[in-house]
């Protein structure tokens, strides 16, 4: 593999270029008018303007894509996460013009991207879903008859859904009923299929998801887990590697069924399983993420391996190291720095007048001070990660970096993560993914007596 | 005449008012997606809609006519 050409844009467009420059790799970058001053643009070997700011004209058009890397003789594209890093047509147009995809192949990318098929799938291959139903439920009548079934609460879900977008919660009949249209509406609009689907709600559960990594030889191996349970709007906002309270047993059993769920598809490159633990560590498949994370660096902090040098010798034919060679050592956590009002998350589009970082993490940011936070995409700004010895040690060090850092142009959460790291919530280690907005519905309630 | 204008640039999810419709103040009329968030659009103040300028799927920037209503 001697050039890559990177279809996605900011921080991971930044980063995979980093680990290619590393390597000796050609680099191409492709961008939207709107991100003309970004650094990835700079730091390629290569840039290509792609179109407008919106996503739909510039970065999800395949087609130009894919003819402007057969124009600069790329080897190989890679989708970065979200844009079209799960589209199955990406992927095998890619192929079809003679391209590397880096990732999955197609097939396995449709399968998973179609969750009521995914989560038969896995049932097939002996690994627990959450209850819920076998098909779609097509009409409000079905969709009751099943939640009653099931017992509320339930998740209303699109099949074609993602991203935390698509999904509500419903926690008695009139609720689903409210929701039922407007879900399907959406999952329209998002996804062009409106396919939905109940799950039953499980309360006080952790996401947790298990990083596995294929090769073409069948070989599949996990690189252990990572808790992302601290979300906001079903999004993740802080991830940590090795999850807390979490027994020896549980964390093994779990890793074992990822790399289980990985075999049933002929997994290949990077992929996540994404689980629901309950309050009896019981737990079961939710999804699974056919690409890299955005929190792929808490595993790249405690087991030392690069994961996009590994998504590239996967994709080059190489086989992955056995399991006995991965291990993981200390502790990661990986807050994601968001351009939004702390306490209601309302988007902040705006300048970085200043972006000033503390000392002692990793920031994989995509921005530089003076760039434009744009209402186009993601209002991610950065992810600092940090990694010590012990999870008392990362909260201490995060703590000083907090303390520290100033952004200023635009609202972020730094707020938030200062307050919520002096939170026993979040510094116990046991929470759940409704941590989160119970602390700041207190929190909120205390402003207010 | 009156003029609802978008406070952030964003897509059109939705439109959920229809020309010549009494609307209240508070009462959501549109769904704007930005930065990969959904934000529901209220009437400022009570009224009659008199025109939709958006269609589902338009992008709109900030201060672009969403609605024109008489109060």
């Amino acid at each position: 593999m001697r050039k890559v050409l990177v279809a996605n844009r900011g921080e991971i467009a930044r980063r995979i270029i980093r680990t290619c420059k590393r390597l000796g790799i050609e680099t191409v970058a492709v961008y939207s008018e709107a991100d003309a001053d970004l650094p990835y643009v700079r730091e390629a070997d290569e840039a290509v303007l792609i179109g407008p700011s919106q996503v739909a004209q510039s970065y999800l058009q395949a087609d130009t894509i894919i003819d402007e890397a057969k124009r600069l003789g790329v080897d190989a594209i890679h989708p970065g996460y979200g844009l079209l890093s799960e589209n199955a047509g990406f992927a095998r147009k890619t192929a079809e013009a003679g391209l590397v995809f880096i990732g999955p192949d197609a097939t396995v990318i449709e399968k998973m991207g179609d969750k009521i098929e995914a989560r038969r799938t896995m049932q097939q291959a002996g690994v627990p879903v959450v209850p819920g139903t076998e098909n779609g439920v097509t009409s409000l009548e079905e969709a009751v008859a099943e939640a009653e079934n099931i017992g509320y609460p339930i998740m209303l879900k699109a099949s074609a859904g993602g991203g935390g977008i698509g999904m509500v919660r419903c926690e008695n009949e009139q609720a689903l009923t409210q929701q039922f249209n407007s879900v399907k509406n959406r999952a329209k609009a998002y996804f062009g299929d409106d396919l939905v689907f109940l799950e039953k709600f499980l309360p006080e559960a952790r996401h947790i998801e298990v990083q596995i990594f294929g090769d073409d030889q069948g070989n599949v191996i996990h690189l252990f887990e990572r808790n992302c349970s601290v979300q906001r709007r079903n999004q993740k906002v802080i991830e940590e590697s090795p999850s807390p309270e979490l027994p020896e047993d549980v964390r093994q059993e779990l890793c074992e069924a990822a790399v289980r769920a990985g075999k049933a598809v002929g997994y290949q490159n990077a992929g996540t399983v994404e689980f629901i633990v309950d309050q009896s560590n019981r737990f079961y498949f939710l999804e699974m993420n056919t690409r890299l994370q955005v929190e792929h660096p808490v595993t790249e902090e405690v087991t030392g391996l690069d994961l996009v040098e590994w998504q590239l010798k996967v994709a080059s034919g190489e086989p992955v190291p056995g399991q006995e060679e991965i291990s993981a050592a200390g502790h990661a956590i990986e807050y994601r720095i968001y351009a939004e009002d702390p306490v209601t998350f309302f988007p902040s589009p705006g300048t970085l007048e200043r972006l000033q970082w503390g000392e002692g993490a990793r920031i994989d940011s995509g921005y530089e001070e003076g760039n434009a936070v744009t209402p186009y995409y993601d209002p991610m700004i950065a992810k600092v990660i940090i990694k010590g010895e012990s999870r008392e040690e990362i909260l201490r060090q995060s703590r000083e970096f907090f303390a520290s850092a100033a952004i200023e142009g635009v609202k972020t959460n730094i707020p938030l993560f200062r307050m919520f790291l002096e939170a026993e919530a979040f510094t116990a280690g046991n929470y759940s993914t409704a941590t989160l907005g119970k602390w700041l519905e207190n929190m909120k309630e205390e402003q207010n007596s | 005449m009156k003029e609802l204008k978008a406070t952030m640039a964003g897509t059109v999810l939705n439109v959920l008012v229809a020309e010549g419709q009494a609307i209240e103040a508070g009462q959501a009329v549109c769904t704007l997606e930005s930065m990969k968030m959904e934000i529901p659009v209220e009437a400022e103040v009570s009224g009659k809609v008199e025109s939709v300028q958006v269609e589902i799927g338009a992008f709109v920037n900030e201060g672009d006519t969403l609605l024109t209503f008489s109060e």
